[in-house]
């Protein structure tokens, strides 16, 4: 299971170089939730990057969730951008449907029940959803990008819910709209990036369309359709996004102690 | 949002205008007590303290003349930051007075809070953190089992003052210190005190806004970082003013007067936004019935819901806490985003039909609808005045149940009510008497049961679809 996060991955990106699960306490750099893009030229289906990689290197560079360190380390957002297939859901998305409660036993911050988190993402959504997000028997979804309607994670305070689209392999998430606890533990996570779109992109886009988001452009493009869309700024969640975190927002203001 | 926020009592969306028209030639004609938000600055009724609550120091930024008015929410905020005012959208770094965490979501702050302080590291204060088992609790499931341990291990390194431990899962009534659901547990245990702030991991946090305080949910990583610096940046919501009127017919319960609600403004109507409570009605509200109307805050996307302190809440704190606290109140001028405005009197029963809260419908429209099996029970439905309520429909009725009917009593002291106390016009039987003459399930251990699921054998869980009909 472990190897699908480290290599061959199925997931179309160049960002799956990211185990965010990782929660050792020897993984020491902060990228947070800035998956930098290692290809100049985000086209289709990029063919897998990481067989430049060996695995341990690849571990090391990565960072786990609500990264500690001082974002001296992190990457610009200007080269942030997100690339690969994207999952088409509608509007109130509920976090019953995201991460059914059968499965809150399941503790976030222990790295195999992270995994196993993963493999039940959007398990919940009605069998309307013929083309399911995660296939049987896998921990990752071949899906990167997540793209809903108005009113995105709503219901439970469970932060299992961004959780389980981060360690299913989502980069982030674009809806018209969010619930504010959904929204709240996405950014405190940097689990997913929680982005709104400013029209409903989710009546022009389909399940397995190729997307890229160039964030600094706050721009959204299609690749299928050839369509191009206007996404709203990240506005007072990026101090915290970019300091790395509410932890290391903290410390970096002088809120909490440097480790 | 500050433009909005300070033009007082903007009228809102043109939606609302425009469901009130679709209402009027609809189904819900009768219930649409709903009228247009007006530009009515006054409170229904006066509301202030008829018995002098215990003072806490004054600090010299939240006394003197009022230069900027505030809300409730804004006040509460702007004292526990420091701050003499906070305006609408400001983030803020916040004292938090309470933080309450539970099985499902406490082993998870309990990692980050170690990850990130140290493994050594100590807890802000063992005495404003309240660790309450509650979801997961009778049950096989080794996991589940597992998350309560973790939770005990952590209160007993912590010395964490106030955990409310179960050992014996055989026999809840065997752990004196068990109480069951955290929301109305916080509430019966004292921790729910005006003027306060309360995070919790979980939702329906907000149902504490009834005593007059902030009250809201957080994930993990959230209380993670409030377990160990005991505060936490803010936004400061703007407030929707909900004003209640008129006297409340007694076929119609707090869940009515939400239901109502939200079937208005929806499941994202209060989302980021804070949402007040007040009028005749509300003030004439019991404490199980306020805490009914903010436990579905949330179900409107609501930050949190309050409604001020009077003298039903001293009165419910008297024997339960000693702790002193101070209400606030919002100004007369203070700014609403939008004012709602109910004639209670003319409501009618209401039901949230499948698959959300705001699909709303008349009770008496749903009358031939055939239900399959009926669950009483947990934070919103499961105290002691909700199972009275039941108990008088059967007593009405004289008839048996037709379905499966569970009941799964929020606390321990809930429990304990449902088997002593008579329901009023019975001849002294007490619910759960009046439950057994109508067939219904014995009333179950407390916890938050099948409310949200939960492991397979769950009590009341349906782990098999069912058709009621052939498709």
């Amino acid at each position: 299971m472990a190897a699908s996060s480290l290599s061959l991955s199925p997931n179309p990106t160049t960002f799956t170089t990211s185990p965010k699960p990782s929660f050792s306490p020897s993984y020491h750099t902060t990228r947070f939730i800035k998956f930098p893009n290692t290809s100049q030229t985000p086209t289709h289906l990029i063919v897998n990057p990481l067989t430049t990689h060996s695995p341990r290197a690849s571990l090391s560079s990565i960072i786990p969730r609500a990264a500690a360190t001082p974002s001296s380390s992190t990457t610009s957002t200007a080269q942030t951008s997100f690339h690969g297939l994207c999952y088409v859901v509608g509007d109130n998305i509920d976090t019953d449907q995201i991460i059914p409660a059968e499965y809150l036993t399941l503790v976030p911050s222990n790295p195999a029940e992270y995994e196993k988190l993963g493999s039940y993402a959007l398990i919940g959504l009605p069998s309307s959803y013929t083309t399911r997000f995660v296939e049987p028997n896998e921990n990752k979804s071949k899906y990167s990008i997540v793209i809903g309607g108005y009113n995105f994670g709503c219901g439970s305070s469970r932060e299992h819910a961004p959780v389980a689209l981060g360690a299913a392999g989502v980069s982030a998430v674009v809806a018209e709209s969010y619930a504010r606890i959904f929204f709240r533990n996405s950014v405190a996570t940097g689990e997913v990036y929680p982005l709104e779109s400013e029209g409903r992109i989710c009546e022009e886009c389909k399940t397995g369309d190729t997307i890229t988001i160039e964030l600094a452009e706050s721009r959204l493009i299609n690749h299928t359709t050839g369509k191009e869309y206007k996404l709203k700024p990240i506005g007072d969640a990026g101090p915290v996004i970019e300091a790395g975190g509410i932890f290391a927002y903290a410390r970096n203001t002088g809120m909490i102690p440097t480790k | 949002m500050n433009s909005m926020a300070s033009s007082t009592i903007a009228p809102n969306p043109a939606s609302f205008i425009s469901n009130k028209k679709d209402l009027g030639f609809t189904a819900f004609s009768t219930s649409s007590q709903f009228s247009i938000p007006k530009c009515n600055r006054r409170i229904s009724k006066k509301i202030c303290s008829v018995m002098a609550p215990q003072q806490s120091e004054r600090r010299p930024s939240t006394t003197g003349s009022v230069k900027t008015a505030m809300t409730m929410t804004e006040k509460i905020l702007a004292r526990a930051s420091e701050k003499s005012q906070l305006i609408p959208g400001e983030n803020t770094w916040v004292n938090i007075d309470i933080l309450m965490t539970h099985d499902v979501c406490g082993p998870g702050s309990i990692g980050i809070f170690k990850k990130e302080f140290g493994q050594d590291a100590k807890v802000w204060d063992r005495e404003k953190i309240v660790i309450i088992p509650d979801h997961y609790i009778f049950t096989s499931d080794e996991r589940a089992n597992r998350n309560v341990d973790i939770l005990r291990d952590f209160c007993m390194e912590q010395n964490i003052k106030y955990f409310y431990d179960i050992k014996d899962l055989s026999d809840f009534k065997a752990n004196p210190d068990y109480k069951g659901v955290c929301h109305i547990a916080l509430a019966q245990e004292g921790h729910c005190r005006p003027g306060e702030v309360l995070l919790g991991t979980d939702s329906h946090t907000c149902t504490a806004g009834a005593f007059g305080q902030f009250a809201t949910g957080i994930g993990n990583t959230d209380a993670g970082f409030v377990l160990g610096a005991g505060k936490l940046l803010l936004k400061v919501p703007p407030t929707l003013r909900f004003v209640m009127d008129g006297e409340m017919p007694n076929y119609l319960l707090a869940k009515d007067l939400i239901l109502q609600i939200i079937g208005e403004i929806s499941v994202s109507g209060a989302t980021y936004k804070s949402m007040e409570f007040v009028g005749t009605t509300v003030e004439s509200l019991t404490m199980e019935e306020r805490m009914t109307l903010c436990n579905m805050v949330v179900e409107a996307g609501g930050k949190n819901g309050v409604i001020p302190a009077d003298s039903t809440t001293f009165k419910y704190l008297e024997d339960k806490t000693s702790v002193a606290y101070e209400p606030v109140y919002s100004d007369e001028q203070a700014r609403f985003l939008c004012e709602y405005r109910f004639d209670v009197s003319k409501l009618e029963p209401l039901v949230a039909k499948p698959h959300s809260p705001d699909n709303r419908a008349l009770a008496r429209e749903c009358k031939d609808v055939k239900i399959d099996r009926v669950y009483i029970g947990s934070c919103t439905g499961g105290k002691t005045e909700d199972f009275m309520a039941a108990a008088k429909v059967f007593l009405a009725s004289g008839k048996k149940v037709k379905v499966p009917t569970f009941l799964v009593p929020a606390t321990q002291k809930v429990w304990m009510d449902v088997y002593s106390l008579p329901v009023p016009g019975s001849g002294g039987k007490t619910c759960s008497q009046i439950f057994e003459e109508a067939g219904c399930d014995t009333p179950a251990s407390p916890s938050c049961g099948a409310c949200l699921g939960g492991p397979k054998d769950t009590y009341a869980r349906m782990n098999e679809p069912t058709a009621s009909k052939p498709s």
